[in-house]
């Protein structure tokens, strides 16, 4: 079996974002790119599954631009086998992008399509599920742990208030949040290794956004707040504060 | 006519409160078009179901069948392109979170996720919706019809607790077996009473609480404040597996929205701020002035979390009793 990974790149977590002069897109300044948090622990289920011996081979799948390729070759230091490029833009219509990745996914012949639960750029968690839906396949959300055995896949994942057990058959969908996954590191061999592993290159097939960002803008900042004391003598004052001018206790 | 349609949460047979939101941003669409607002609700429940839509659709499923989100996605999408609807609006929690897009793909329009404010302008629904975990607000306009939209629980105003003045049957196919995704089983986490995501006070404990075995003193705390309380963690915490990962507050945790949250020990990394900076009152104890949680903070008390906890939880329960 074959197993697909669809990875972004995105600004790092702990970036301080700019607004860039257009009001409508971030300055990429400065900004250090990587994989996708959500998607480093699709990628390690995907390892594991392949070390388990389960899955044959681990593609990377992304849509992006050409600095994509940076991304994807991190990946493949993680262990992947190869890697697509889809040269496109990505914007914040999963719908648009969904249906880039899953042309491509509909090519080939995977048992399991594994992407994160949700990119940290746009936040949007939607694109998983819409895969899926072109693919005609199904899909199960938030995973945390996947195992895979005759042809069906099942899948433990977060819901409010617990764990519930999920059984597909393949050729499924899932995106991985975190739960049993621990993203390894990249090894020196590995990134070596990774120099040489094939990434294809195309163009996606690509439809107009159906959404556009009109303006974006920094969010209202919080009024500063005040210390009420220290020690324990404060908390008679806090908790009234919280009462009488807060209504919330 | 430009109508609007709610999507009910429901767990176990009966309606979640933030609903009542789902219900209330609809309203708000289908005013501005002058429609109405017809509220679906995926799974049997008995007897009148107060939300304040123009109609209710009952879509009566087992708990098996609500639980498979292809087959609920598919009876919503079959009603959305059979009404015409101008706008799909679910909830962002985690039922909501597997159907959006689902429906969406099915009916072949985008989806906005996670919005804070919706209006419509010049005919199209316009919304606003934080990106980069926070940092940013975006302003986005839906240009596809239906537009679908699935909002941020605990920021939109309730729609009144009123009884629809006419209900109708959703035809939905009962069978599960035919589909290829089959529910296993549920298993409730332990000593986890209420979602974090769920709750609307949250007490969240960090790294400085040094251990597990610190941890009631956060739950006295919890207890104090009542039913509606929910403890949380940095990710300190969970990486250090004192607390499970579904308790984790933060950009690869949950993103929540209490209208009180207290941080207790917790340094206020940017990661932390991201799933938490929308609550309504934020509380920080740290006995480091210099700690960048206070820099969110609406009220902060400089001390040690393990003199501080006791006497909060007692003045709490004391205010209570009284
Ligand atoms: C990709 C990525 C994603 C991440 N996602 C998340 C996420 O989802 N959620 C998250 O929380 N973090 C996340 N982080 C981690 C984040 O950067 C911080 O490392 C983490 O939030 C720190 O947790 P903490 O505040 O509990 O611990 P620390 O930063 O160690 O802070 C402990 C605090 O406790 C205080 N303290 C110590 N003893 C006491 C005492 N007795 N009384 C009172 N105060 C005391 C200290 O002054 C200090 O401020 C992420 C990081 C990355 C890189
Ligand atoms: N441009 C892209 N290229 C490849 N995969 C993507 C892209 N955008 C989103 N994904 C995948 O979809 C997941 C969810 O993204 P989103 O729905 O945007 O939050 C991500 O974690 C990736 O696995």
């Amino acid at each position: 079996m074959k197993i697909a990974v669809c990875v972004k790149r995105v600004p790092d977590t702990g970036t301080r974002i700019r607004i860039a002069d257009d009001g409508r897109s971030l300055s990429s300044d400065g900004v250090k790119f990587v994989l996708n948090p959500y998607d480093e622990f699709a990628v390690e289920a995907a390892l594991q599954l392949a070390e388990a011996g389960v899955a044959d081979s681990v593609t990377l799948l992304t849509l992006g631009p050409e600095e994509a390729k940076e991304t994807l070759r991190h990946g493949l230091a993680l262990g992947a086998h190869d890697a697509v490029l889809l040269r496109g833009e990505t914007t914040m219509d999963g719908w648009a992008t969904a249906q880039a990745l899953a042309a491509e996914l509909a090519r080939r012949e995977d048992g399991l399509v594994l992407l994160g639960a949700k990119a940290v750029d746009d936040d949007q968690q939607q694109v998983g599920p819409m895969v899926a839906g072109v693919l005609g396949r199904p899909c199960v959300t938030s995973v945390t742990e996947v195992e895979v055995a005759d042809s069906v896949a099942t899948c433990r994942r977060a819901v409010e208030g617990g764990q519930e057990v999920v059984e597909v058959d393949l050729p499924a969908v899932a995106t991985v949040t975190k739960g049993r996954y621990e993203p390894r590191y990249a090894s020196l061999r590995g990134i070596m290794m990774a120099k040489r592993k094939p990434i294809a290159e195309k163009e996606a097939a690509q439809v107009a956004p159906g959404l556009v960002v009109e303006a974006i803008e920094y969010p209202p900042e919080r009024q500063p707040g005040r210390i009420v004391g220290s020690g324990t003598e404060a908390v008679g004052e806090l908790v009234r504060l919280l009462r009488e001018e807060e209504g919330v206790v | 006519m430009k109508d609007v349609l709610a999507v009910a949460d429901t767990r176990d047979g009966g309606v979640l409160g933030v609903s009542r939101e789902t219900v209330g941003a609809a309203s708000g669409l289908a005013e501005a078009w002058g429609g109405s607002v017809d509220a679906a609700i995926p799974g049997a429940t008995e007897g009148e179901v107060a939300l304040g839509a123009d109609r209710v659709l009952r879509m009566p499923l087992s708990n098996e069948a609500a639980g498979n989100p292809d087959l609920v996605a598919g009876a919503l999408a079959g009603q959305v392109q059979g009404h015409g609807y101008s706008a799909v609006v679910f909830a962002a929690t985690a039922r909501g979170r597997d159907l959006a897009p689902r429906v969406a793909a099915r009916l072949d329009v985008p989806l906005a996720t996670d919005v804070i404010a919706a209006s419509v302008e010049e005919d199209d629904v316009v919304v606003r919706r934080p990106v980069y975990a926070g940092k940013a607000i975006a302003r986005v306009r839906m240009l596809a019809r239906p537009a679908v939209i699935s909002i941020r629980p605990n920021v939109f105003e309730r729609a009144p607790s009123a009884a629809a003045s006419s209900a109708d049957a959703l035809a939905t196919p009962a069978d599960v077996g035919a589909g290829t995704y089959r529910v296993l089983g549920f298993e409730p986490s332990r000593d986890v009473a209420l979602d974090v995501a769920e709750a609307e006070i949250i007490v969240s404990g960090g790294r400085g609480m040094q251990g597990p075995d610190h941890w009631h003193l956060l739950a006295e705390l919890r207890d104090a404040l009542g039913e509606t309380a929910a403890l949380g963690a940095s990710r300190a915490v969970v990486d250090a597996g004192w607390r499970p990962h579904a308790e984790q507050v933060g950009q690869t945790g949950k993103t929540v929205t209490p209208k009180l949250y207290f941080a207790v020990a917790i340094s206020g990394a940017i990661q932390h701020l991201a799933g938490m900076r929308t609550a309504s009152v934020i509380v920080a104890v740290n006995r480091d002035a210099e700690a960048p949680i206070f820099g969110v903070a609406d009220y902060g008390i400089v001390g040690d979390a393990f003199e501080i906890l006791p006497e909060l939880a007692r003045a709490i329960r004391e205010l209570r009793d009284n």
